[in-house]
């Protein structure tokens, strides 16, 4: 009688656990790839990554004015020439994330098991709005005044004025300078590695050609080897 | 007015004014609102037919 085969032992190491499924997950040359599918050489492809660079600025300038205070603005023209950059920013980052949403909704970016890809950015969008209307009402100016009685009214009709009150400077400069900013961090660097395991999702024709090309050779790689195009 | 740049966009721009809106039905928006919209549309017009630089190339086979 012969023995059986000895079973893999399990490692009994979480960290050694957590760095096996982190690899098996997103081997480097899918973390970091040296190239990208033919289709991504389009400017449609480009809002993504400017989201990011605007969120950068954003991060960069709301850090200086979180440690200079919340008045430096008002009364130095460093202060001001800064709020003026942050507020800019976020303009231009939410004016490239609608372009970039109107670019994945058309090409249906959820395609192909990629549906958490799609979520973290649409929670992203959903979080970004909060956390651009608590630095508005942060300002300490008369816009703020107006901004926050308008939003209290409206707040205060759904029902969650009482845990988000809009008037409250401190509630609201730390929901603004903390909270949200660390949820919309976590969820962009969710949102990425995301993609980078799923891959850039490719045009309608080439999903179909790739899905024909797999039902024709059902020993091919499959759908997502076939549907990435050549490497740029 | 602090600085240099705000008063020379205050002269073009004069803001000392309400908003200027549009009403189109249960729509109201300000003029500043419906400008950033349709430049929205612009960019994406624009970015689904502008050649992107080395994309004949790359589509060519090169690397």
């Amino acid at each position: 009688m012969s023995a059986a085969p000895p079973k893999p032992q399990r490692p009994s190491s979480w960290t050694v656990r957590v760095r096996e499924a982190g690899v098996a997950a997103l081997p480097p040359e899918k973390l970091l790839p040296d190239g990208q599918p033919t289709y991504v050489a389009s400017w449609i492809y480009v809002f993504g990554v400017a989201t990011i660079a605007s969120l950068v600025v954003i991060l960069i300038s709301g850090s200086i004015l979180a440690l200079k205070g919340p008045a430096w603005w008002h009364y130095t023209g460093v202060g001001h020439f800064f709020n003026s950059i942050h507020m800019w920013a976020v303009e231009l980052f939410f004016f490239v994330m609608v372009v970039h949403l109107w670019g994945k909704y058309w090409m249906a970016a959820w395609r192909g098991g990629r549906a958490r890809v799609w979520m973290t950015g649409a929670v992203t969008f959903l979080i970004a709005i909060p956390t651009a209307l608590t630095g508005y009402v942060s300002q300490q100016n008369f816009d703020a005044q107006w901004i926050s009685t308008q939003a209290k009214d409206g707040l205060n009709s759904v029902g969650v004025g009482a845990f988000f009150n809009v008037t409250n400077f401190g509630q609201m400069y730390s929901y603004h300078v903390w909270l949200l900013p660390l949820a919309i961090v976590g969820l962009v660097a969710a949102h990425v590695l995301l993609v980078r395991n799923h891959g850039v999702v490719p045009p309608f024709d080439l999903d179909k050609r790739a899905a024909a090309l797999s039902a024709a050779k059902p020993d091919a790689d499959g759908p997502a080897a076939a549907s990435t195009g050549g490497q740029s | 007015m602090n600085f240099l740049g705000s008063s020379v966009l205050g002269a073009v721009f004069n803001l000392n004014h309400p908003a200027h809106t549009v009403d189109w039905s249960f729509i109201h928006m300000a003029v500043a609102n419906v400008v950033v919209i349709v430049l929205m549309l612009v960019v994406f017009v624009l970015a689904l037919l502008l050649p992107f630089p080395g994309a004949a190339h790359r589509r060519g086979g090169g690397s």
